[in-house]
This record gives structure tokens, sequence and C-alpha cells, in this order.
């Protein structure tokens, strides 16, 4: 007798349980995976937000243009060059306090481990806001070295505060990484009579350190879309010039999707090619291991 | 210096180059070894045969202190391995061993797996670790890849790069953990070749292993392990020959 392989039944089917792993570069993908219109609807809204106005205050679309290429090199050299900076430094402070507190949430010493793993939560799930405002409030404004004072601009205090999620995040990474590597290696080495920390600097970081730049770089994208946050504080960036430009002319509303319409396409044309290349990385890595 | 030295007795090559007394060693409340003994002089090749679970794998891992034991001893020239004063680093220099799993260094190359442990733990300077490594690797008979990644080779060649590796660190005795394994039949034949050189070499050598006719023909003394005790030992040809307990009958009937 022919039979369908088609034929729907009742009978039971276990299917397999379907587990997502948490995805380390989420937000890489979905930037990249933004639809085409999503940008030319922006811009549509932006040229649709002055007929909203009031007829009167509404200023003409030449006078609009004319105002953004005036403030454009200042928002530009003066402002998003400052995100770039802050984004630069908080990477850097942060992984560097992330790696090794990552190695500590691996440490053989218990009480290592359990400070680290503390600090990782705290981190990891504060609002970075507070954290922030915390950080600018604490630190002085200037510190003593010898007998010199060294002023502590504002700007690097947004650093410190911004690295403090960086630096947790990082560390789970971190952590992560160095426990993806087989106990096998570990024993390999052990047995070549290597010590803890030769094992870990020269053999399981070095094979964990290219599984660690896709999610790294994810982290990046994340953070450098957060640095606006620091104008809440009145560090000079993008937005706090944006801000500042609109008031000196006027404070027109017709400005508003102008001005941070500007700010979210920099902030795009910026990220977006670092998504682009994390995945490529992500991808590129999956295939040779 | 202060007078540490109880475990430091003074070692003659007429003694045994690796001695285990009354060695027990648990996972939690399993025991895997009641009391196992073993003396190996210097030079001899020892084969451990036995059933899977019978705990051979767990006697040579505690041979280097890779796991710790319970009760017993196990000296290596004369150094008592579980001693906790005892520098393991320094135990480790005298031992190599070689895993199932080759277990090489993935992001090096087979020179650099070579003679990565004589760089930085030994701290001998490169050229002569070079040209050591480089004799080591045609030793083996892998001439030619010495710039090949692990990923780039069959297991039976990274086995072999283990081996050299291991070697490399000049020690007194070696351990072979099952190393033919996870091998293709055809390629067993080149790491048990290359193993018999060493042995002829006069490397003490203690090895797990299923080969029995490989066994047989390398082995001084062939230990039959079953449910954590030593069963039987004897030469190769009485031992497979004479079998005198029930159970290593039953086993060789099994495999032969």
């Amino acid at each position: 007798m022919a039979h369908s392989f088609n034929q729907r039944t009742d009978l039971p089917v276990i299917l397999e349980p379907k587990f997502k792993a948490p995805d380390a570069l989420g937000f890489s993908r979905w930037l990249v995976g933004m639809p085409p219109w999503a940008l030319p609807a922006v811009a549509v809204l932006m040229m649709l937000w002055p007929i909203a106005g009031h007829a009167q205050a509404v200023y003409s679309a030449e006078k609009i243009i004319d105002i953004m290429l005036k403030w454009l090199p200042l928002l530009l050299t003066k402002g998003f060059l400052m995100n770039v900076v802050i984004s630069f430094f908080t990477m850097l402070f942060g992984t560097i306090a992330g790696l090794f507190l990552g190695l500590g949430r691996v440490s053989e010493n218990g009480a290592v481990r359990s400070i680290s793993w503390l600090t990782v939560q705290l981190f990891r799930n504060s609002p970075w806001l507070v954290l922030l405002f915390i950080v600018m409030l604490t630190l002085p404004f200037e510190i003593r070295i010898g007998g010199t004072y060294i002023p502590v601009p504002d700007w690097m205090k947004a650093v410190f505060g911004l690295s403090l999620p960086v630096m947790a995040n990082i560390a789970e990474i971190v952590r992560g990484a160095i426990q993806s590597v087989p106990s096998a290696q570990w024993e390999a080495a052990q047995s070549l009579a290597f010590s803890r920390r030769q094992i870990m600097w020269q053999i399981i970081l070095p094979q964990c350190f290219k599984r660690m730049i896709p999610p790294w770089m994810n982290w990046y994208a994340i953070m450098t879309m957060a640095t606006p946050l620091v104008s809440l504080l009145g560090v000079t960036e993008l937005v706090t010039l944006s801000r500042q430009a609109m008031e000196a002319e006027g404070n027109n509303p017709s400005l508003l999707m102008p001005f941070f319409g500007f700010a979210l396409l920099i902030f795009f044309i910026y990220c977006y090619p670092i998504a682009r290349f994390t995945l490529r990385l992500e991808s590129k890595f999956a295939l040779k291991g | 210096m202060p007078a540490s030295t109880t475990t430091e007795q003074t070692w003659t090559q007429d003694q045994p180059i690796v001695s285990i007394k009354d060695v027990r060693k648990s996972f939690g409340t399993f025991e895997v070894l009641k009391g196992v003994s073993m003396d190996i002089m210097k030079g001899e090749v020892i084969c451990i045969i036995g059933p899977s679970g019978s705990g051979k794998s767990t006697l040579i891992r505690c041979i280097n202190a890779l796991n710790d034991i319970q009760a017993g001893s196990i000296t290596i020239e004369g150094q008592e391995v579980h001693d906790a004063d005892l520098d393991k680093l320094a135990l480790r220099k005298k031992v190599g061993m070689v895993f199932q799993q080759y277990n090489l260094f993935p992001h090096k190359t087979a020179l650099e797996n070579v003679m990565m442990a004589p760089l930085k733990v030994l701290k001998q300077p490169k050229e002569e670790v070079e040209k050591r490594a480089r004799t080591l690797i045609k030793k083996v008979r892998l001439e030619g890849k010495e710039n090949s990644y692990p990923g780039e080779l069959s297991g039976g060649q990274q086995q072999r790069v283990a081996i050299a590796r291991s070697l490399a660190m000049d020690p007194d005795v070696m351990l072979f953990d099952e190393v033919t394994a996870a091998l293709d039949p055809e390629t067993v034949k080149e790491v048990l070749l290359t193993i018999k050189e060493l042995a002829a070499d006069g490397m003490t050598c203690i090895l797990v292993t299923h080969e029995m006719a490989f066994a047989r023909e390398v082995a001084d003394q062939i230990y039959f392990t079953d449910k954590g005790v030593i069963v039987e030992h004897g030469a190769p040809d009485v031992f497979f020959e004479n079998a005198s307990d029930p159970r290593t009958k039953e086993f060789l009937g099994q495999i032969l």
C-alpha cells in the first residue's frame, strides 16, 4: 500500500526543546538587520515635522539648511568627535579592568571569585545614568599628585562612569571565553610543567582572544550609542552642542527634528559599519574555529 | 639550606624509578583504586590493560599528580609525588604525558607546540630549543609538517606531535593514556611505531592500552587491572599464555 508521508496524524511528536542561548551580538544584528527604508523614513519625518508646527513659527527649508550648515562643523569637530573620544577611552579602561575582573571570576582564590562576582553583578545590572551621576558627583574636579594639582575634566569623569558597566560586561565575555576552552588544554599544559599563570596567559587567553573580539565590538557599539547620556551631566558632546545651537537659533521647534535627526544619522553612520564588521568577523571565526 | 630533605632521599638507578604503594583513590564515594602497588625500573616498558572503568587511566593520571590520591604513596626517583610541599612543576618536568585526545595547543604550529614548554618553562635558549624540536619532529617522522597547525594534521600526526612535545622536556618517564584509542586503524600503526622506537631507546614508559598485540611485543611487564585492583601481572609471554586468574582469562578471551 502506498504510504503518504505528508499525511497529518494525531500521534504525539516529541519535539526537541528549542533553547536559544543569549545572543552576545544582538545589538549588531539588530543594527545590520535594519530595513533599507528605515533611514528614508526618518528623513521624511524630519521634513514633515515643520508642517506640524505653528505656521508662523515655521522656518523655511532654506533657512533650516542655512542654520544646519552653519553649525555642522562645530557639531562634528567639537561634538561628535568628543563622543568618539569618550567611547575610545571608555573602551580602553573598560577592557583593561574587565580583563582582570574576568580573570578574578575564575580565580583559584574563593574570596577573589566572590568579590569579582559581586562587582560584575553590581555594575552589569545598575542603570548607566545612575552610575554616571555617582561618578560625576563623587570624583573630585582635580587630583593632587605630589604638590601639583591635576584637573579632572568632566568628560574624563564621564569616561570613568561609562567604563564601569562596560568593564562588568567585558568581564563576562572574558570569563565565558576562558571557560569555553576545554579542560584538556589545562591538563596538557599542566603535564608540561606550565604554572597556572603561564597556562592562563600563554595558552588559554591566546586561544580565546579571537572569540572575544565580536562580542567586544558589539559592546563598543552599544556603549558609543550611550555616550549622549553624558549630555545630561553637562559634558560637551554632540547632543549638548545641538541643544545649545538650537537655543542660539531661537529655540524654534522646526529645528528639533533636523538637529536630533542629524545626531541620529551620525551615530548610525558610525556604528553601522562596526556592526557589519562584527558580524563578518563572527561568521569568519565560526568557520575557522 | 634547611634540612627539608625528608622526601628527597638519594635515589639510585637500581631502585624503582616509579614506585606505587597501596594507592587508594576515590571520586566522591566511588573508590576507583583500591590499593594498587607496582614498581617500575628505569628503562622498563609497562603496559596496563583491563576493562574500561577499572581505574587504568586514573592510575597513570595520579603518577604526575593530575589526580590526587587518598592513601598510599607514589614516588618518582625517590620523591613522593603527593607530598603537599612538593613542587609539582619540578615533578612534571621529569614525567611526560600523552593523552588520548592529543590536546595540542590549537593556536600554535607543530614546531611551536614542541618548542613551547622548553622555552617558557625551562627557559632554554631559543636556537638550542628549535634545533632539538626539529630533530624530534624528524624522529616522529613529521618532517615538513613543522609549520602546520594541529587542525591541518591527521589524528595520528597530531598524536606524534604530542609525543614530540612531551619528549622536548627530556623526561625520565613517559605516560601514555590510551594514545591510540581515538585514532583511525591505519594511523594507529605509525603512532605505535614511534612508541616502540622510544622504548628501544631505553625510555621508561607506562602505557594504558587496548592494543594487545602491541603490548605483547613491546612490554617488559603487563599489569591487568579490574575494579580498582591489580589482578595479576607478569612478563608478556607468561601473561598471555598462562594467565592464572579467571578474570584475566575471561578478559583475554573476550579480546583476543
